[in-house]
């Protein structure tokens, strides 16, 4: 059982500014891929490097354990993905889902730089393989790892530990000692015991603070209990909030998260991949009062579950019920739980908690609305219902065939939006003044690049390149 | 950390392979994920499918987000590999002896010991003679004793082989699937980790191709050291030579590299086995398939032992003992972790058929 992570209370008087004992010459805060991608490009250098990694072993690698590819720029075919993909085309997209809200110079330095990732993640023991099935609309643009995130994970912790890099489990990084935008050192508890340690170098890699549901409270207020958090349970985030006190300087909109509609009855912490729902555009969607509240069939799932997370997240108790009948049950990706299923409507909306009589109503005003036409699962087939509000505009097909199916579905936040500044050469800035010592990586920084919206398999990408970035500059530092 | 059930339920594999389903990050790995994704539900006889298929390299395992302390607890390696051993009790008549000896280890203990007081009245005690091996036995006892002690084990696994074939739907068996599965089984394809990297098996996830050496040095060690067995047998049936034949003959050369590949394949595997969590495999069975490891070992260096002590005084305790150990060995062909390879044939046939 995932349970929440509480916040330790860091022992401030432990805190001894040029003193602490020596931990490394680079200490990298995190444990996921950024992290790890930072570690081993230190260590490249001939630095020393030390990895805190605040989860026990068995839950390391943050939400990179959850993660399945990696979108990565190409001129031809390159290992697993097929033909090109190019920067001006990856850029667009990018323009797309952020609706121009980032940083041109770092995206594209981003997206430049992936291609040359591919061969070093290889060489650091990372194995790609095919889309897997079901995705086939991602060979081209994303790499998919073989075994998924964790074994990626996995891969860069054994490169780590062949290359002599210390790696702390039950690490957290609770304080630090920054002057002026320079780090002196950091107050870590290792497993329930607070040291003050030093090193030349900091690399912050530890993710934004999704799972912490106070602070998510204070942007969503009650809503946030009601949240699913679709990873890790340790992005606290207080290792965020350290540097925002410290004077970092912060980017991205801290009311925001990027939320999916997932399963409702997928775990509090770290469902992962598998309690998506993909069933929403087959189905009518009603909240706890029985009513359709949006166009299910306004655009493809991958286009709009990001939506849904936010629109789900904004009805009553934060739940919304996808309804399909039997002509829809095998359209879409199988679901980790299985579906409530009645043999009528009736029995259907009483398992589900529904108003039966309001949800009735609504779906056969829905079913009357339904005009005739050709449905096509896999394309905008243009099936619209008429005279309807909210209309739905593809894939509308009454529901009138048993079985009937149901599944509830809440908000999943996957990440959050509010992370620090940082330059080209990810050292982070404090009052627009480059930190001498501190650089930033992954998730804590993709809001420099990720204004809003998501492109799937680019978070990986930003970490890569950032964490490869941030370990040179640091061990080259340390060297210097 | 908890391990599945050794009877695992049918809700329990249902439950865990709808997660994979749902999941596919694994699919890569080897055909036992390949072959999941055709499937939307999972009945028995399915999951009895994808069970024999898995090699149980654990790559999925290392590779899996839901791994317990996680609520979903998934350890496929081990729910394959008790559903797997499940299939070997329930189709390998009777049942009480494939149950206590995929289980125990008390049957292997007390047939070797049986054997070795049968074949010391046999041969005559005292032990020690320099006689020549069909001198100390004549060749008609043993092939008196050995051939029912073949055959009957033999017609029990390919009758429970049947009753696996029927019960996972099979159509009829035709070349091509036989090719197919043969190249598979020659090369151990599902243990290269699909891109020939290899298993998760004696250290974590650290990817490693000794287990697939130490296999293939165990099965063409024992696939030779039966080709000696049966190329004697034609040249004293068919041709009238009778043994003891010279070192350059096939029995000899097929049995001495046989015998020294089974010994260093076995030894290998026993070790290998010693590094790797047992947690990932049907847990209660280990013990039972340490014995079974160390009885191959043991058919084939006492095989060795014997030619090497050949003319010496001690050539008839080492005859014994070999014969009591062969004589265990075929007992439990069909009843032990040896059922494994003739299910598995069987399903990488019946895959043939579905792809």
């Amino acid at each position: 059982m995932v349970s929440p992570v509480s916040s330790i209370e860091p022992n401030a008087s432990l805190i001894t500014p040029g003193e602490g004992e020596w931990l490394a010459d680079v200490i990298v805060v995190g444990g996921g891929n950024a992290a790890l991608c930072a570690a081993i490009c230190a260590a490249e250098t001939g630095a020393s490097v030390a990895v805190l990694e605040r989860s026990p072993k068995t839950y390391r690698g943050g939400n990179s354990r959850h993660v399945r590819n990696f979108r990565c720029r190409h001129t031809g075919p390159l290992g697993v993905l097929s033909d090109d993909y190019e920067l001006d085309e990856f850029y667009d997209d990018l323009l797309r889902v952020t609706k121009g809200n980032t940083d041109e110079a770092l995206a594209k330095l981003v997206i430049e730089q992936s291609s040359e990732c591919y061969e070093w993640m290889l060489e650091q023991g990372v194995l790609f393989q095919p889309s897997l099935s079901g995705t086939l609309s991602l060979s081209r643009t994303n790499a998919f790892f073989l075994g998924g995130g964790k074994a990626l994970v996995n891969a860069y912790y054994r490169r780590c530990e062949d290359m002599g890099v210390a790696i702390h489990y039950n690490a957290t990084a609770v304080g630090f000692h920054i002057e002026a935008g320079d780090a002196d050192g950091v107050l870590i508890d290792f497993d329930g015991e607070q040291r003050y340690v030093r090193g030349k170098a900091i690399v912050i890699a530890s993710g934004g603070y999704e799972s912490n549901k106070e602070w998510l409270a204070e942007a969503w207020g009650e809503a946030a209990k009601n949240f699913l958090i679709r990873g890790t349970p340790y992005n606290r985030g207080e290792v965020l909030k350290c540097l925002l006190t410290a004077g970092a300087d912060s980017i991205g909109d801290p009311t925001q998260c990027h939320a999916v509609a997932i399963d409702g009855r997928a775990p509090e912490y770290d469902g992962g991949i598998v309690t998506r729902l993909d069933c929403v555009p087959f189905s009518v969607v009603l909240n706890s009062d029985g009513q359709r509240f949006y166009d299910e069939g306004e655009d493809v799932w991958p286009k709009r579950y990001a939506i849904w997370g936010r629109l789900v997240a904004a009805q009553a108790n934060q739940v919304g019920y996808s309804i399909i009948d039997s002509q829809s049950s095998d359209l879409f990706m199988p679901s980790v739980f299985p579906a409530v299923k009645a043999d009528t409507l009736p029995e259907l909306f009483e398992q589900l908690g529904l108003p039966v009589n309001r949800a009735l109503q609504e779906v056969g005003e829905f079913n009357d609305a339904c005009q005739q036409g050709e449905f096509h699962s896999n394309e905008l087939d243009g099936l619209s219902t008429s005279g309807l509000t909210p209309e739905k505009t593809n894939w509308a097909r009454p529901i009138d065939q048993p079985p009937f199916y149901g599944y509830a579905l809440r908000p999943g936040v996957t990440f959050t939006y509010l992370g620090i500044n940082v330059d080209n050469s990810a050292r982070v800035s404090f009052g627009e003044k480059a930190s001498k010592n501190i650089w930033a990586a992954g998730e804590i920084v993709a809001g420099n690049i990720l204004g809003e919206g998501y492109l799937a398999g680019f978070g990986m990408t930003i970490g890569t390149v950032f964490g490869r970035i941030a370990g040179q500059q640091a061990g080259r530092y340390a060297n210097s | 950390m908890q391990t599945v059930d050794v009877d695992v339920s049918h809700e329990e594999a249902v439950r865990q392979l709808g997660i994979c389903n749902s999941c596919r990050y694994c699919e890569g790995y080897c055909g036992a994920f390949q072959a999941l994704t055709r499937y939307r539900e999972f009945d028995e006889p399915t999951v009895s499918h994808l069970a024999n298929l898995c090699h149980n390299c654990r790559g999925c395992y290392y590779a899996c987000q839901y791994t317990e302390p996680h609520e979903f607890a998934i350890n496929i390696p081990s729910l394959l590999a008790n559903v797997r051993a499940k299939n070997w009790e329930q189709h390998v008549k009777p049942q009480w002896l494939s149950r206590s000896m995929q289980r125990q280890v008390w049957p292997y203990v007390v047939l070797t010991v049986v054997f070795t007081l049968l074949f010391s009245l046999a041969i005559g005690v005292p032990w020690l003679s320099s006689q020549p091996f069909y001198a100390s036995m004549s060749h008609n006892l043993m092939v008196l004793i050995f051939t029912p002690l073949f055959l009957i084990p033999i017609a029990s696994l390919a009758w429970g082989v049947r009753s696996y074939w029927r019960s996972v739907g099979a159509e009829s068996l035709t070349l091509q699937n036989l090719k197919d599965a043969l190249a598979s089984a020659a090369t151990l394809r599902q243990l290269s980790g699909g891109q020939g990297q290899g298993c998760n098996y004696e250290d974590e996830d650290r990817f490693s191709s000794w287990r697939r050496w130490g296999h293939q040095a165990t099965m063409y060690g024992f696939l030779l050291c039966f080709a000696s067995t049966s190329t004697a047998t034609l040249f004293h049936y068919l041709f009238g030579w009778e043994a003891p034949y010279s070192f350059f003959s096939l029995p000899k050369l097929f049995g001495v590299s046989g015998g020294i590949l089974l010994s260093v394949g076995t030894a290998g595997l026993f070790y290998l086995k010693t590094k790797a969590d047992v947690a990932l495999g049907s847990e209660q069975r280990t013990r039972s398939e340490y014995v079974f490891i160390t009885l191959l070992f043991l058919v084939s260096t006492t095989g060795l032992l014997l030619y090497a002590f050949s003319g010496t005084a001690l050539a008839s305790a080492w005859l014994i003992i070999h014969l009591a150990v062969v004589a265990t060995f075929f007992v439990a062909i069909p009843y032990s972790k040896m059922a494994h390879g003739f299910f598995r044939l069987a399903a990488l046939c019946r895959e043939s058929q579905l792809n």
